[in-house]
């Protein structure tokens, strides 16, 4: 079971917490003419990683804010958490 | 026959409390201390069973965890518990026991006829004969094997014990109470760390209690003792006994199962019978010591044959004799404590040491204590079939490949030692890397992947001076780096002896002519000719190995198999063992039963039950309950003999005569607060939003970003920057985190705040034509009136003094509210409701009617809206916005979502009038064409229309709207019917919403 540092209340156990996918996916603008691969890329395509991955993740047991995770999905190693607007 | 076995003053047991105790069904006695294994040891029982495939008799081989053989069939408190090793297993007083895998008893074993066809049970016999043919498979192979070859019996009954889960923190974590583990536990704790200590066996200091060491002046065990008591005493350290860390997981975390009370008669009440402790620790100290390795010779599986390091604990802990006429077989060392042991009871073994002779102050102190010593000898076979009677034994060529004249030498039992094999277990199951030690012939710890470190024989330090020195140092670098401290313990001086070094042989060839089985895995039945063959017939991987020939794979996981297994193959393959390499090791270290996994969470506790204020009142009034997630819901108020049918169609048509009641309670509620909020709303749901005046409610779908729909529901204006959302049941959690994660993740610019409010309000709609009229008998002050309260209006009122919201929505179709009031007023408000409701002829309705009255209304839910569903299918495309974009718009414009013959929703009515269409029944053209007949698509819902009094579904086919009409069939294959139906419109009832807005 991992240890995740949840940025806004610290260190819990991985059962409070919710997987939340790939977060170096950016979301499209509103309104904004985009190809249909764009548009695919965003909610489909994900490169399923073996290494260091950012990743979010939801604190749903606990003070439900979403962060992001940066992992190893091999070896499970937490490198560092981040609040949404921090990138690595 | 009376502990015959017995010694006179030798061990650990309390020769003062005498405890009786049953075995197959006969009395024998032992004492206070003893296990199951040394009681009977006593009472000079060494036939326990019956071994896995080839039925052979089985004894002891080991005093602890390592045990292969002798597991058993627990009576504890008239509950039966099977596969409980003996060697583990504490005696206490009333204890029975019996045999397991030997039918009909464990002198006369049915099974044991496959001893004699062993040539037929090669290795891969089962995937090679029980293959063909394969309808034979459950017929006539399982039934026979499942007879023939089961372990133990486990019972359907509850288990009443009760078991608990605890979770802890803690800076260091110490594995294995023996002279490694008490030595780092001890440094640390001085240091300042929290430190947990726990200890798999009941008594503290694992080797030390049968070692003949000095340390600091003291008996290895008094030390231990010492070091266990200030332990104890100490507020930053927890000590458990009986207490097996069994798993390594990721980021330190391990888990122990801590058994509390199976050593005793019965549980306590409320006293669990064992305890599950997940341990985040920052670092690991893993003192689990090393067991020792068989050596193996021709039916080296006989009763009587033991590890001489079980030999001598029985000796020293539990004063018992595994035998008076011992034979010592051994590569090494260390089995000469155990013949020196012997003799000092007043028993004379003979050893035979595969090595030239050699001196060292073991040995020398045997050979002046006369006893008699066979150098180059080895054991090349047991002869005995429920016990060893006597060995044949022969000198030893010095390399090691051909047998001298075969001599034979009775004896009663033979203690084997092929030296010892580090418990790597833990440190491997961390993802740590191994390493092959050649001094020691076995694998050890190399680099630590998590924050752990092996000391002591688990990590190949034999010798006592040098795994104290290391120990401290581990306990006081480890506290050090955690507390900052620096209080360093001096290590205490050691007297122990010297050994010479061990003989890496370790298998016995077979003489000339002679067939004997060598076994390698003594639960499993597997021997070196199993793995020979598999090698012959082109097996290489250990892993590939390991599952053909089942080598490792029982419940002891090999403990003692593993390495003689790999060095066979390495042999065989001219490799050396790190070349051929170790299976992987995976938790559990030992069984763990299923009861300390699953903990408190049992039955009705399995998970929480969510029920709504107004339940108590559903139950008096006889409703039959319907899980709806975790929320119990009416699904029906029973009268009388009623059936589910009869009752709902009761209450589906008092809601289109006269009014209904229903509660609501369940539905999700949000609360949608900020400046940003319309903006937010009009993002999340396809239509539109930006001018919902105040005092309004407007229902809404939302999308995935894929273009499914994800839930549908009314929000409503409660003011200018405030919404109460509505969600289905089943998605209020999911649409929750969706809102935070677009409101904290991708329009962080957005001020909005949403919170559930689900358990904050009690609701109850109140539907059907005399709704209006009832509440405004309710609501004497608020104008009722269709003008007052426009369909989808709300306002804020009273109910008789509490406050309460009034909603004029409608799911079943007729002229409806929803009222809801905070939910500690919720039973009072369904009170005042059906009181009040009296006069109008108000009848209860549960889920069922509910259904119903939506379905005929052609109102989609969730057996429609079910993850793989657009809008359109669900011919919602008057609520998709062309105007602003929103969560899924993009994916709306894809092809196959926008293909003419898309799946769409229609209603489905059977031909007769009368016969039901199963829920899930496809929808065909041709009812008998050949197979796979193709489908136009699925029933979702169907109901008993009230309105109508026939049967009516809902359906999604495909190009829906084109078939609207046309004469086809519901097919419905588990129900084996075949039903000619007619599509037509999904709104079979009042398709133009009249009643609604009424
Ligand atoms: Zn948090």
């Amino acid at each position: 079971m991992l240890f995740i540092k949840c940025p806004y209340c610290g260190i819990r156990s991985q059962n409070e917490f919710a997987y939340g996918g790939d977060a170096t996916v950016k979301r499209p603008q509103l309104n904004k003419e985009i190809s249909d691969k764009e548009w695919d890329d965003f909610v489909y395509n994900r490169k399923s990683l073996r290494g260091k991955h950012l990743e979010f993740w939801h604190h749903i047991s606990g003070c439900r804010q979403w962060f992001k995770v940066h992992r190893d999905t091999a070896t499970h190693e937490i490198f560092k958490t981040l609040k949404p607007n921090e990138e690595l | 026959m009376s502990q015959e076995f017995r010694l006179a003053n030798e061990g650990l047991i309390d020769r003062s409390k005498k405890i009786s105790f049953k075995f197959n069904g006969k009395k024998y006695i032992g004492y206070d201390g003893d296990t199951l294994a040394s009681a009977l040891i006593a009472n000079g029982i060494h036939l326990v069973g019956r071994s896995f495939k080839y039925h052979r008799p089985r004894g002891f081989f080991g005093a602890g965890v390592d045990e292969p053989y002798a597991l058993v069939q627990l009576i504890r408190n008239n509950e039966t518990i099977p596969n409980i090793k003996a060697t583990e297993q504490e005696l206490f007083e009333g204890l029975e026991a019996k045999s397991v895998n030997c039918w009909p008893s464990v002198n006369f074993d049915i099974g044991g006829i496959n001893n004699f066809l062993r040539i037929f049970l090669p290795a891969g016999f089962y995937y090679k004969t029980f293959m063909w043919p394969k309808s034979f498979w459950y017929r006539i192979y399982e039934p026979f094997i499942r007879k023939a070859a089961g372990f133990g019996v486990v019972t359907h009954d509850h288990d009443k014990e009760r078991y608990e889960h605890k979770y802890e923190y803690c800076d260091l974590l110490v594995t294995g109470s023996g002279p490694s583990g008490l030595a780092s536990a001890y440094s640390a704790a001085k240091n300042g760390a929290k430190v947990i200590l726990a200890e798999d066996k009941p008594r503290f200091g694992g080797s030390l209690l049968t070692s003949e060491v000095n340390i600091g002046n003291q008996t290895g065990k008094e030390w231990a003792d010492k070091i266990i008591t200030e332990l104890k005493e100490m507020p930053n350290v927890v000590v458990k006994n009986r207490a097996q860390v069994f798993g390594y997981y990721d980021h330190n975390m391990l888990v122990m199962s801590e058994r509390l009370t199976e050593h005793l008669p019965k549980s306590e009440k409320f006293k669990p019978k064992q305890r599950l402790w997940y341990i985040r620790a920052k670092e690991v100290v893993i003192s689990s010591g090393s067991i020792e390795r068989p050596l193996v010779f021709g039916n080296n599986d006989t009763p009587g044959i033991l590890l001489s390091s079980a030999a001598k604990e029985y000796m020293k802990v539990y004063g018992v004799l595994v035998g008076k006429k011992p034979l010592i077989f051994t590569n090494n060392d260390s089995a000469y404590e155990t013949a020196i042991e012997f003799k000092r009871n007043g028993v004379n073994p003979i050893v035979l040491d595969s090595r030239k002779e050699l001196s060292s102050d073991l040995i020398n102190e045997a050979k002046n204590l006369n006893i008699d010593i066979k150098f180059e000898y080895v054991v090349v076979n047991a002869n005995g079939y429920r016990k060893v009677k006597s060995a044949d034994v022969a000198k030893i060529s010095e390399d090691k490949t051909k047998l001298g004249k075969i001599e034979n030498i009775q004896c009663d039992c033979i203690c084997v030692s092929g030296f010892w094999t580090p418990t790597i277990h833990l440190a491997s199951q961390s993802g740590g890397k191994t390493k092959f030690n050649e001094e020691i012939d076995a694998f050890i710890p190399s680099q630590s992947k998590q924050n752990e470190t092996t000391v002591g024989s688990a990590n190949g330090t034999f010798n006592l001076d040098d795994t104290l020195k290391n120990s401290f140092e581990a306990g006081y670098q480890l506290s050090k780096k955690i507390t900052a401290n620096d209080n360093k313990q001096p290590v205490p001086s050691v007297v122990e002896k010297k050994t010479s070094k061990h003989d890496k042989f370790w298998c016995v060839p077979l003489p000339k002519g002679k067939k004997y089985k060598r076994f390698l895995d003594f639960q499993n039945d597997v021997a070196v000719s199993d793995i020979e063959l598999a090698l012959r017939e082109g097996y290489r991987s250990i892993e590939h190995v390991k599952r053909y020939t089942t080598l490792g794979m029982a419940t002891d996981q090999g403990k003692t198999s593993n390495l003689n297994g790999l060095q066979l193959v390495s042999n065989i393959e001219n490799k050396v063992v790190p070349e051929v390499g170790h299976t992987t090791f995976r938790p559990p270290y030992t069984p763990v039963s299923i009861g300390a996994i699953v903990g408190r969470e049992v039955g009705k506790h399995s998970k929480p039950t969510r029920k709504s204020p107004m339940h108590t009142w559903h139950e008096k009034n006889n409703a039959v309950f319907v899980d709806a997630g975790l929320w119990l819901r009416p699904r029906y108020y029973k009268r009388g003999e009623e059936t589910l049918f009869d009752a709902s169609k009761r209450e589906a048509e008092n809601v289109r005569k006269n009014v209904g009641v229903c509660d609501v309670t369940t539905l999700g509620k949000i609360d949608v607060k900020g400046p940003d909020a319309a903006e937010f709303l009009n993002r999340v749901y396809t239509n539109a939003w930006l001018k919902l005046p105040v005092g309004k409610a407007r229902y809404g779908v939302m999308l995935r970003e894929d273009g499914i729909v994800m839930d549908d529901g009314t929000t409503t204006r409660i003011s200018e920057n405030h919404y109460h959302m509505t969600t289905t049941t089943a998605q209020a959690a999911n649409v929750l985190s969706h809102l935070e994660y677009y409101l904290q993740v991708v329009w962080p610019e957005l001020n909005v705040n949403v919170v559930s409010t689900t358990e904050q309000w009690a609701g109850a709609a109140i539907a059907g034509p005399k709704s209006r009229d009832l509440l405004q008998k309710i609501f004497p002050e608020v104008d009722c009136s269709n003008e007052g309260l426009p369909f989808m209006g709300f306002i804020e009122t009273k109910l008789f003094g509490v406050y309460a919201r009034i909603f004029r929505i409608s799911f079943s179709g007729e002229l409806a509210y929803e009222v809801n009031v905070e939910s500690d007023n919720g039973n009072f408000m369904w009170e005042k409701i059906v009181e009040l409701g009296k006069e109008f002829n108000i009848q209860p309705y549960g889920t069922e009617a509910l259904s119903t009255l939506r379905i005929e209304m052609g109102h989609v839910a969730g057996s429609e809206l079910d993850g793989r569903t657009t809008p359109y299918d669900n011919s919602l495309e008057g609520l998709i916005s062309k105007k602003k974009d929103f969560i899924g718009k993009r994916s709306l414009q894809k092809e196959a979502f926008i293909a003419p013959d898309r799946e769409k929703i229609v209603g489905v009515v059977p031909l007769d009038k009368k016969t039901s269409i199963p829920e899930g029944s496809y929808i065909v053209k041709d009812a008998d064409a050949k197979l796979p007949n193709p489908k136009l698509g699925h029933v979702s819902a169907s109901c008993w229309s009230v309105e109508y009094n026939n049967p009516f579904s809902l359906a999604i086919i495909k190009d829906g709207k084109n078939m609207i009409g046309q004469k086809l069939y519901a097919l419905s294959p588990l129900k084996n019917k075949s039903i000619p139906v007619e599509i037509v419109s999904s709104h079979y009832v009042d398709p133009k919403g009249e009643r609604v807005r009424s």
